[in-house]
């Protein structure tokens, strides 16, 4: 009972920093129409940000696990949404006009550009780096399932999160506007919205909440390796594929349904074939992208496009 | 209209640059210290920007397309000169290799991604395919080693065909997401099967060819030859037929029907062009390219593991392609030294190898997306060149 009880947790925060990746994506390709592939090591950016505040306030003598978390998350989210109006203003808008491979080409190399830059100029970057422990560590017994409370707020702070974007995007005049440009950039302009200001501010939004995500798996895993964005980003982009590109509740449906895919594997795998390594769970979710390529090309809710020619 | 008379002036200039182009690849290869590679770098430098203010680019083109065949048997003589010239250099010979097998592969993925518009970011994936194919055959079967380079490459292409229906089904990012994922998929795959040989990998036989093996090396007497000659003469003339095949290919109504598909499919369609078949083909046969250069190299090197083909070597693939002009393969041999010579040369760039070439390339989608050679517009009939 507990260790499906353990496979069930460990899918929801999976999935739950899968959505996150996947809104990103998501948010991104509405206003602009493009894919950012750098998204996974922006989320690598995040968790590397959160550490560094961590290990500064350590030395800064701020050890009140509280403050720290405090700090580490606006530290991460602060940067990382900076670093993505960035990458928008200087990589992402130039190429607006150009043929929709090239920006994904030119993000899959800033991507590489990010993480060799971590690996390389971070102290001992090339190593995974323990990420500490800001969150209490006791249980709640329920039954026989014993859930630890710093998972339990993991969960609680990704939903939330997920939660405030989508209010922003729904119910506020800024969220208003970011609709009105990823419906129709040409009249959203015409009805005076800055458009560019808007494109920036959901990059910062969409990298901002990628840094949340980067941050909570750091602290879920207690370690943060340089490498993680590459497989993140995948994933994230297959689950906002899956979901449909450009759909908000069809990213977070589609970060749960794989998380749940890949637990099913490492869960299942074993019992079907004896004797497979655990590392086998990385190929099974990898297939299970191509496959659901193959299956649904344009996702579960397919994507809204109408070819102009 | 200009005149288009051959005169002997052209084919002049073409020999002469081809002298001097060699000899400059030749110090380059022979520079030990990094003052003197960063001064033929710079050297370079001067030289293209004095030429193409003077004109003289723009001359050498329209003598190249004027005379392709004097332009060829000139490179290949070039070449042939090079692999002479360090016929007693291991490391030199084995870098002229890795050069002319990659360039080998980035053909393969120019007719994918230059010509016909599929995106493959698992270039890398498809070469290991043909060096652990290679690795297998060699080891534990009969089959004469020549054969097993062409199974190489054929087994690359049928797992690539694996591939096809979710990359016909997609398109543009969809289909790059497909080609990633089953780029990391193989490097994971590759590590975790003890089969293969895991993280370790395998050793791959020396290469025998109608019963001479050329790790022996080739003997004239009085000459000392190291046997990586065979290899890079064997690298050039695998380098040489695929892009006799695939310029042939592009001149050929088939480059035609490939570049219209890529450019437009909706006006290829009312064209009665077959879009699937003509991306079945071209992804194939790319993948059939990288397999034969995956396969020669992991025997010149002895060894694949599958640390050489993570996902940034794939990317590194299409660093060269994207440098060496999108589509133009004439491009690929200068951008395949490049990338992947000057880190052997100023080694203090090696480390950072990844990064700075993943920002050139950004560098040049932002600022000169044709990449340094651009591709030209075919010419079908020589006596309308140039307007």
């Amino acid at each position: 009972m507990s260790e499906i009880g353990q496979y069930i947790f460990n899918g929801l925060m999976l999935g739950m920093i899968y959505a996150m990746v996947a809104v990103g994506f998501t948010l991104f390709f509405g206003v602009l129409d493009v894919i950012k592939f750098s998204h996974g090591d922006t989320l690598m950016v995040g968790a590397f940000a959160g550490l560094t505040a961590s290990i500064a306030m350590t030395a800064a003598g701020i050890t009140s696990p509280l403050l720290q978390l405090l700090g580490v998350v606006l530290f991460a989210v602060g940067l990382t949404g900076a670093l993505g109006a960035v990458i928008a203003k200087f990589l992402i808008l130039p190429l607006h006009k150009a043929p929709p491979l090239n920006t994904l080409l030119a993000t899959l190399m800033l991507g590489t550009v990010i993480r060799e830059a971590v690996r390389l100029f971070y102290p001992d970057g090339s190593n995974p780096k323990p990420f500490p422990a800001l969150l209490p560590t006791s249980s709640l017994e329920l039954g026989s399932l014993s859930l630890r409370v710093d998972n339990l707020i993991l969960l609680a702070g990704g939903l939330a999160a997920i939660a405030g974007v989508h209010f922003l995007i729904t119910r506020t005049k800024l969220g208003m506007a970011i609709r009105a440009v990823a419906q129709d950039g040409e009249t959203a302009r015409l009805m005076g919205i800055n458009f560019e200001a808007v494109v920036l501010f959901t990059f910062a939004l969409g990298s901002g909440l990628a840094a949340l995500a980067g941050v909570m798996n750091g602290l879920y895993y207690n370690e943060v390796n340089f490498n993680v964005g590459l497989l993140l980003g995948v994933i994230g982009f297959a689950a906002a594929i899956l979901g449909g590109l450009g759909n908000m509740y069809g990213a977070i449906i589609g970060g749960f349904l794989f998380a749940t895919l890949q637990v099913l594997g490492s869960a299942l795998l074993p019992a079907l074939i004896p004797d497979i390594p655990s590392a086998y769970k990385d190929v099974f979710a990898f297939a299970a992208v191509i496959i659901f390529m193959a299956w649904k090309p344009t996702g579960l809710i397919a994507e809204k496009s109408s070819e102009r020619v | 209209m200009r005149q288009t008379n051959k005169s002997p002036r052209g084919s002049l200039a073409l020999i002469a640059a081809a002298v001097v182009l060699t000899l400059y690849v030749w110090m380059f290869l022979h520079a030990e210290s990094q003052a003197a590679v960063g001064v033929l770098i710079a050297a370079a430098a001067i030289a293209v920007a004095v030429s193409r203010k003077l004109g003289a680019t723009r001359t050498m083109e329209a003598a190249v397309a004027e005379r392709p065949g004097l332009a060829r048997a000139l490179s290949l003589l070039g070449a042939l000169a090079l692999i002479a010239a360090f016929h007693d250099s291991h490391f030199v010979l084995l870098m002229l290799c890795a050069v002319l097998l990659f360039s080998t592969a980035c053909l393969g993925l120019t007719v994918q991604f230059g010509y016909s518009g599929v995106a493959n970011f698992a270039g890398a994936a498809f070469f290991g395919i043909g060096s652990y194919a290679a690795a297998v055959m060699a080891a534990h079967t009969q089959i004469p080693h020549p054969l097993v380079i062409l199974f190489s490459g054929l087994i690359a292409a049928i797992i690539g065909s694996v591939l096809i229906t979710p990359v016909l089904r997609t398109r543009g990012h969809y289909a790059a997401l497909v080609t990633i994922a089953f780029g990391i998929l193989f490097k994971t795959f590759i590590e975790v099967n003890d089969v293969l040989g895991g993280p370790q990998g395998l050793q791959v036989p020396g290469m025998k060819i109608f019963g001479v093996a050329l790790n022996d090396g080739i003997a004239i007497p009085g000459v000392e030859m190291s046997f990586y000659v065979a290899y890079a003469l064997l690298s050039l003339a695998v380098f040489a037929l695929v892009y006799a095949l695939v310029s042939a290919l592009e001149r050929s109504w088939i480059g035609l029907s490939m570049d219209v598909v890529r450019t437009d499919e909706t006006a290829a369609s009312t064209f009665g062009l077959h879009i699937a078949r003509w991306k079945v083909i071209a992804f194939t046969t790319g993948n059939f390219f990288a397999g034969i250069a995956g396969s020669l190299y992991g025997m010149v090197s002895g060894f694949v593991a599958p640390n050489n083909f993570t996902f940034a070597d794939s990317l590194l693939m299409l660093s060269i392609v994207i440098l060496g002009g999108l589509g133009n393969i004439a491009g690929l041999i200068p951008a395949a030294l490049i990338v992947l010579v000057l880190p052997e040369k100023l080694q203090f760039i090696q480390e950072y190898r990844f990064l700075l070439f993943a920002a050139l390339v950004i560098i040049i989608l932002l600022f000169r997306p044709q990449g340094l050679l651009p591709r030209k517009t075919r010419i079908f009939f020589r006596g309308e060149t140039s307007k």
